[in-house]
C-alpha cells in the first residue's frame, strides 16, 4: 500500500557512517591519556613520560610509585570523572533548554548546592564528607522544587530557565547572607569550597565517583535517543511517539545527578557543563545533544584547566575553579557575541 | 467501522473551553479537510485526535480503542501528525531529518534497517526531496523545508496522517504544490489523509471529504460539491458570496461578494 511512488526513483540513502565523530572521539580520548601523563608526571617531583607509564603499569620503583599512586593519579583521574560527568550533564541541559546557555544553573542545582555547603561549613562545621553530602541533596531538593514550580501540564524549557534563574537568585543571596556572619576561617573555608578545587583528592573520591558513573553513562546513553527527538519541539516528538514529559524528566533526573557527582567530587567547578557541549558540537559537526562527545571534551577541559591552574604559577596552585571560571567568562562573551550577530544575520 | 473517531468530546485550554459535545468520524480512505474561520476549533480538534491535547470529557478512537489508553509509539506507527511548528535541530541535514521519521519503528535493540532504508529513501523520493539529501535543513526555502518535513512524515509509515495548515507561510505556488502533493499521497498510496486549511477554494478542490466548523461544533460535512453553497459559506465564515464552479477542476469556487456594486 505504501511505497516508492510508481515511475520515480527511491532516493537511495545512505546513514552516515559518522566518520567525523568517531575521530573526534579517539582524538579526545588521547587527548585525556596525554594529559593524564603530563598531570601526573609534571610537579615538584618530575617524572619523565616514559616512567609515568612505566609505573602506571605496575613496573615502576617505589617512591615513584608513591607519588603517582597516591598523589597524583587519584586527583587527575577525580578531574577526569568529574569533567566528564559535567560535561555530559551540560549536553542534556542545553539539549532540553534548547539553548547554549543551558546548565546545570539552570534548574538551580549549582545554587542549592553551594547554599547547602555554605550553610554546612559555616553553621554546622561538618567535615568533608558532610559537605560533599549536604551539597548534594541541597542541589537534588533545589532542583525537584525548580521542577516542581515549572510544571504546569508539562514543563517547557523556557519557564524551567526563569524559575530556576528565580530561585537561584534567591539561593545566592542566602549564600552572601551565610558569609557575611560565618567566622573567618569557616568563610575561607567556603570560598574555597564555592570555587570548586582538585586539591588533595585521593581514591576514596575516585572510587564512588566511578561507580556512579558506570550506572550514569549507560542510562544518558539509551536516554539520549529520546532527547534528540525531543529538540524537534514537544508535538513534533510526541507525533512520533516519544514519552515526551516522562523522557523529559529521566534526562533531567540523570543530568541532575551527574552533576550531583561532579559536586560531590570537587565542587561547583564552574564553564565545563557549559562549554564542553558547545566545543563537542563544533568539533564533531553533528546534532544531537552529543553526550558522550561533550563528557570526553568536559575530561580534557578539567584535566587541563588542572595542569593549568597547578603549573602556570608553580608556588601558589590555584584551584581548578579560578581558571575555568576565569575562561568561563571570556567564553560566554565570546558566546553571546556569536548569538547576537546570527540573530542579526 | 472508521479507524479515526472523536466520540462526544469536550476539549480546552485551561479554563476556556473550545469544543463541548463534539462527535467526529474520519472516513476511511479520504482526504479529509477541516475548515472553519480563526478560533473555530479546528486545529484543537486535529490536536485531540492526533492525542496532542487531552480532552476533558469524551474519547478518541483508533482501531477502536481508546488512543489515551495506547503506547505512544504504538499510535505513531499508525497515525502521524505534521504539527503546524517544528523545529529543525541544528545544522541537521534533510536525510538526517527525513530519519527520524523512523523512530516509532525503531527501538533499542532494532536500530537502522532495511526497512528503515527503503521507507526513507521512497519518502524522499514522493517529496521530491532528494537532491536536497546532504543539505543543511536551516539553508532551504519555505516550501522546501515543508517538504521535507512532510518527508519526515511519510517516512513514518502511517496510514492516517494528519496535518495541521500545511500550507500557512507559504506563497501561493507552494500551497499548490504541498497540496498537489497531498493529492498524491491520498490516491496513488492510499493513505487517509486529514488536514486543516485555510483556503475554502482550495478545501474544494483536494478535500473528497469536508468538515466545516463554527464555534467548536461541526457544521456541515459531506462531499465538498455536494455541500458547499452561499449559503453554507455565510453561515461557516459570515461571508456573502457566490459559489460558482471551478474552471479548471469544476469543483465549487467561493468568490465574495463585492463591497458595494
Amino acid at each position: 500500500m505504501i511505497g516508492a511512488v510508481a515511475g520515480r526513483f527511491p532516493v537511495p540513502v545512505r546513514r552516515m557512517a559518522p566518520a567525523r565523530t568517531l575521530t573526534v572521539v579517539v582524538a579526545l580520548t588521547l587527548a585525556v591519556l596525554a594529559l593524564l601523563v603530563i598531570a601526573v608526571g609534571t610537579g615538584d617531583y618530575p617524572i619523565s613520560p616514559g616512567d609515568v607509564v612505566r609505573t602506571l603499569l605496575g613496573q615502576g620503583d617505589s617512591a615513584t610509585e608513591f607519588v603517582v599512586e597516591t598523589l597524583r593519579l587519584p586527583r587527575a583521574l577525580t578531574g577526569i570523572l568529574a569533567g566528564a560527568a559535567l560535561g555530559a550533564a551540560g549536553a542534556i541541559f542545553q539539549s532540553i533548554a534548547r539553548n547554549p546557555l543551558g546548565s546545570p544553573d539552570i534548574i538551580g542545582f549549582t545554587a542549592g548546592s553551594a547554599a547547602a555547603a555554605v550553610f554546612e561549613i559555616t553553621v554546622i562545621g561538618g567535615g568533608t564528607v558532610a559537605i560533599a553530602a549536604g551539597s548534594t541533596v541541597g542541589g537534588l531538593i533545589t532542583a525537584l522544587l525548580v521542577y516542581g514550580l515549572a510544571w504546569r501540564r508539562g514543563v517547557s524549557g523556557y519557564r524551567l530557565v526563569l524559575i530556576g534563574i528565580g530561585i537561584s537568585a534567591m539561593l545566592e543571596a542566602t549564600v552572601n547572607y551565610l558569609l557575611t556572619r560565618g567566622k573567618i576561617e569557616d568563610v575561607q573555608a567556603a570560598s574555597v569550597w564555592l570555587t570548586g578545587s582538585l586539591n588533595g583528592r585521593g581514591w576514596e573520591h575516585v572510587w564512588p565517583t566511578l561507580v556512579c558513573l558506570a550506572v550514569l553513562f549507560p542510562l544518558t546513553t539509551v536516554l539520549q535517543r529520546d532527547l534528540r527527538m525531543i529538540e524537534m519541539g514537544d508535538e513534533g516528538a510526541k507525533a512520533l511517539g516519544v514519552a515526551v514529559e516522562r523522557s523529559r524528566l529521566m534526562n533531567l533526573l540523570v543530568g541532575t545527578l551527574l552533576t550531583a557527582v561532579a559536586t560531590a567530587a570537587c565542587g561547583p567547578v564552574t564553564f565545563v557543563a557549559l562549554a564542553a557541549p558547545q566545543i563537542a558540537r563544533r568539533l564533531t559537526a553533528a546534532t544531537g545533544p552529543g553526550v558522550m562527545t561533550a563528557a570526553l571534551t568536559g575530561a580534557v577541559l578539567m584535566l587541563a584547566g588542572d595542569v593549568l591552574a597547578q603549573r602556570l604559577f608553580p608556588s601558589t596552585p590555584l584551584p581548578v575553579g579560578v581558571l575555568t571560571g576565569a575562561l568561563g567568562g571570556l567564553y560566554l562573551m565570546w558566546l553571546l557575541a556569536q548569538e547576537a550577530r546570527r540573530n542579526r544575520a | 467501522m472508521t479507524r479515526l473517531l472523536g466520540e462526544r468530546l469536550t476539549l480546552s485550554y485551561d479554563d476556556r473551553t473550545v469544543a463541548a459535545d463534539l462527535d467526529v468520524t474520519i472516513p476511511d480512505g479520504s482526504f479529509t479537510v477541516v475548515v472553519g474561520p480563526n478560533a473555530c476549533g479546528k486545529s484543537t480538534m486535529l490536536r485531540a485526535l492526533a492525542r496532542m491535547i487531552k480532552p476533558r470529557q469524551g474519547q478518541v478512537l483508533l482501531d477502536g480503542q481508546a488512543i489515551s489508553s495506547l503506547p505512544s509509539k504504538e499510535v505513531a506507527r499508525r497515525l502521524g501528525l505534521l504539527p503546524q511548528s517544528s523545529i529543525a535541530p541544528d545544522a541537521i541535514t534533510v536525510a538526517d531529518l527525513v530519519a527520524r521519521g523512523r523512530y516509532p519503528h525503531q527501538g533499542l535493540l532494532r536500530q537502522w534497517s532495511k526497512d528503515d532504508e527503503a521507507a526513507v529513501s521512497s519518502a524522499m523520493a514522493a517529496t521530491r526531496v532528494g537532491d536536497l539529501a546532504e543539505r543543511a535543513v536551516d539553508e532551504l526555502s519555505g516550501g522546501q523545508r515543508q517538504r521535507v518535513w512532510l518527508a519526515m512524515a511519510l517516512a513514518q509509515e502511517t496510514p492516517l496522517l494528519l496535518l495541521d495548515e500545511p500550507t500557512t507561510f507559504l506563497d501561493i505556488t507552494h500551497q499548490i504544490e504541498v497540496l498537489d502533493l497531498c493529492a498524491e499521497l491520498h490516491e496513488d498510496q492510499g493513505r487517509t489523509l486529514v488536514a486543516v486549511l485555510h483556503d475554502l477554494n482550495h478545501a474544494c478542490r483536494y478535500g473528497t471529504h469536508l468538515i466545516a466548523m463554527r464555534d467548536g461544533a461541526i457544521v456541515a460535512e459531506g462531499d465538498p460539491q455536494e455541500i458547499v453553497d452561499a449559503e453554507l459559506v455565510e453561515a461557516v465564515f459570515g461571508l456573502r458570496c457566490t459559489v460558482i464552479a471551478d474552471p479548471e477542476t469544476g469543483t465549487p469556487l467561493v468568490v465574495p461578494a463585492a463591497r458595494r456594486r
